[in-house]
């Protein structure tokens, strides 16, 4: 059970003001959601709370320590991170692909071992992408990329999830079952924290949720709280309809 | 794949190796057999067999094997760091800094050492240029460093055409030769072998991290890959390598470029597997490329290089073809 918490954020998007700064706590058994428009930073802001990139001011604290005081490879085991885009110079099969998430639990002269690949194989399993696990993922669809990736990150199996829009090229029962699985992921203790652009999927499945604008600001809460239409019409500058169905909020654009 | 007998490719290469010394060494102006050969080895056979194997040819041998095995070796490391499997030992202006290095050596008329030691000079003064250049006043990315490393390689071209015009014709050939890549001045083979077994060694425990770097600084960094560290050992390793290679044998082409490649397609990318077998591979390759430089028109030696290349170019472009 990991807990990652932000003091006075700012992250650091050159030519922009500062606006306000974040002091989020991200806590196991949440789902969180990130939503705004195009280039407002959300990817900065996971890439900044995976500590890969340095804030603009305010720090980091990953259960009560400063994110800078930690090695890099502890980091990795309480937190990973999926990618929007990926980059791959050299061919690699499916399997090879997931089994990298084990790199952060291994000592540099140890070779994965058959329980790392039962891991890994419980990933692919888990994201519905077993039967590919010896093709190139070079020759994957989209959607079949972007689960392979999600399921990397479960083999690496942090306490924390960063996600960016996993959603992305997914079908609509993939996007179901990945959502389902990462709420799966938060009952059994994990943090989980995700950029979406569907304001639908985040009204199904988060229950936290951060706006950001373009200016900079921000503001967060629970969902139920923060999926206020006049909110969201102003967050995107869209005029939007809504209803509820089934107990949960849904938007269209008006 | 890491696991199921990894290291089987290892084990034949090796002997492969071994096979390709035996018969460099068994052939030449004066053929040995087989059985005078591996009697030499041993420790008997008559005095002059001993002389032209121990003392002539051996060294040759083992010089070319270190050679190809420091340009695989160096090839497999500058592709991880760019992440482009079309990188090679050379790309980043290295071989251009050595020979600008040893040909003005040889403009000034040295030769043996100084013109080695010049040329290991050139090599490093390259490298420092290039990393120090791409750095720049921020971060740099595989894209800068290979386009600063491209242009700067475009530089020296344009000083070695410089000095081969500049230079009075009688010393011309012995230039041409050191730029095709030329084993007969290499004076011996045990630095070159040294360097080779030791970072070998050293990638070993890097060789996972280097699987998970090969995937794009961002991902390995989220892997807990500590990434600039290990990118600065990997383009110094691999500066080493080349400027071990380059001032024993002058450039050798494609050796660096095409053994990788090769070995990429048939054993796939785990670096913990490719870059031993580069070694073993390159190595065995170069002595190969020599003995046929040796030989083809004896009593007249070719340049390894004109071998490698013309084995090379061929065979890469075969397999580019190929690879859709």
């Amino acid at each position: 059970m990991t807990r990652l918490a932000t003091e006075a954020l700012i992250i650091d998007i050159p030519g922009r003001a500062s606006g306000s700064p974040l002091n989020l706590a991200i806590e196991p058994g949440q789902v969180w959601g990130v939503l705004g428009p195009n280039g407002v930073g959300k990817t900065t802001l996971l890439h900044t709370l995976a500590g890969l990139r340095e804030p603009r001011s305010g720090q980091l604290l990953l259960d009560d320590t400063p994110l800078h005081d930690i090695r890099r490879k502890t980091v990795s085991q309480q937190m990973g991170l999926v990618f929007q885009d990926r980059q791959d110079g050299f061919p690699a099969t499916v399997l090879e692909t997931a089994l990298i998430g084990r790199h952060p639990w291994l000592s540099p002269w140890q070779m994965e071992s058959g329980e790392d690949l039962a891991i890994a194989e419980k990933a692919l399993e888990a994201l519905d992408v077993i039967h590919l696990k010896d093709r190139l993922v070079n020759t994957l669809s989209g959607g079949e990329r972007q689960r392979v990736a999600i399921a990397t990150l479960m083999t690496q199996s942090p306490e924390i999830w960063l996600l960016d829009e996993p959603t992305n090229h997914l079908d609509l029962q993939h996007q179901t079952a990945v959502m389902k699985l990462l709420r799966q992921q938060a009952a059994e203790g994990k943090a989980i924290f995700m950029c979406l652009h569907d304001l639908n999927l985040a009204a199904r499945w988060c229950d936290q949720i951060l706006l950001l604008y373009p200016d900079g600001q921000a503001c967060w809460g629970p969902a139920r709280d923060m999926l206020v239409t006049s909110a969201l019409e102003s967050l995107f500058g869209q005029r939007l309809l809504s209803a509820e169905l089934d107990g949960f909020p849904v938007f269209v654009p008006g | 794949m890491p696991i199921s007998s990894p290291y089987k490719p290892l084990f034949v290469l090796l002997l492969a190796g071994f096979m390709a010394a035996l018969l460099s060494v068994s052939i030449g102006s004066t053929a040995i057999g087989f059985e005078d050969t591996l009697r030499v080895i041993t420790g008997s056979g008559t005095e002059l067999q001993q002389t032209l194997i121990l003392e002539l040819r051996l060294p040759r041998t083992l010089s070319a094997f270190a050679t190809g095995g420091l340009l695989a070796v160096a090839g497999a490391l500058m592709q991880v760091l760019l992440r482009n499997p079309l990188a090679d030992p050379y790309v980043l202006g290295l071989s251009g800094g050595a020979a600008v290095g040893a040909l003005l050596a040889m403009l000034a008329g040295a030769a043996g050492f100084l013109v080695s030691g010049s040329a290991f000079a050139g090599a490093m003064l390259a490298t420092l240029l290039v990393f120090g250049l791409a750095h720049g006043s921020g971060s740099w990315t595989p894209s800068r460093l290979l386009l600063t490393g491209v242009v700067v390689a475009a530089g020296w071209g344009a000083i070695i055409t410089l000095i081969l015009s500049m230079t009075p014709a009688s010393r011309l050939p012995g230039m041409l030769y050191w730029l095709m890549g030329d084993l007969s001045n290499a004076a011996t083979p045990w630095p070159g072998l040294t360097i080779l077994l030791l970072v070998c060694l050293m990638v070993f425990p890097l060789g996972r991290a280097l699987n998970v770097l090969a995937r794009g600084s961002l991902q390995a960094a989220a892997l807990g890959v500590s990434v600039r560290p290990l990118e600065w050992s990997i383009y110094l390793m691999a500066s080493l390598l080349t400027a071990s290679a380059v001032t024993m044998a002058g450039s050798v082409g494609f050796v660096g470029l095409v053994v990788p490649h090769m070995l990429r397609l048939a054993l796939g990318n785990d670096q913990r597997l490719i870059l031993p077998a580069c070694a073993l591979a390159g190595g065995t390759l170069l002595v190969l490329a020599d003995t046929l430089a040796r030989v083809m028109v004896a009593p007249e030696q070719l340049p390894v290089g004109v071998i490698t290349a013309l084995i090379g170019v061929p065979t890469f472009l075969y397999l580019l073809y190929r690879s859709r």
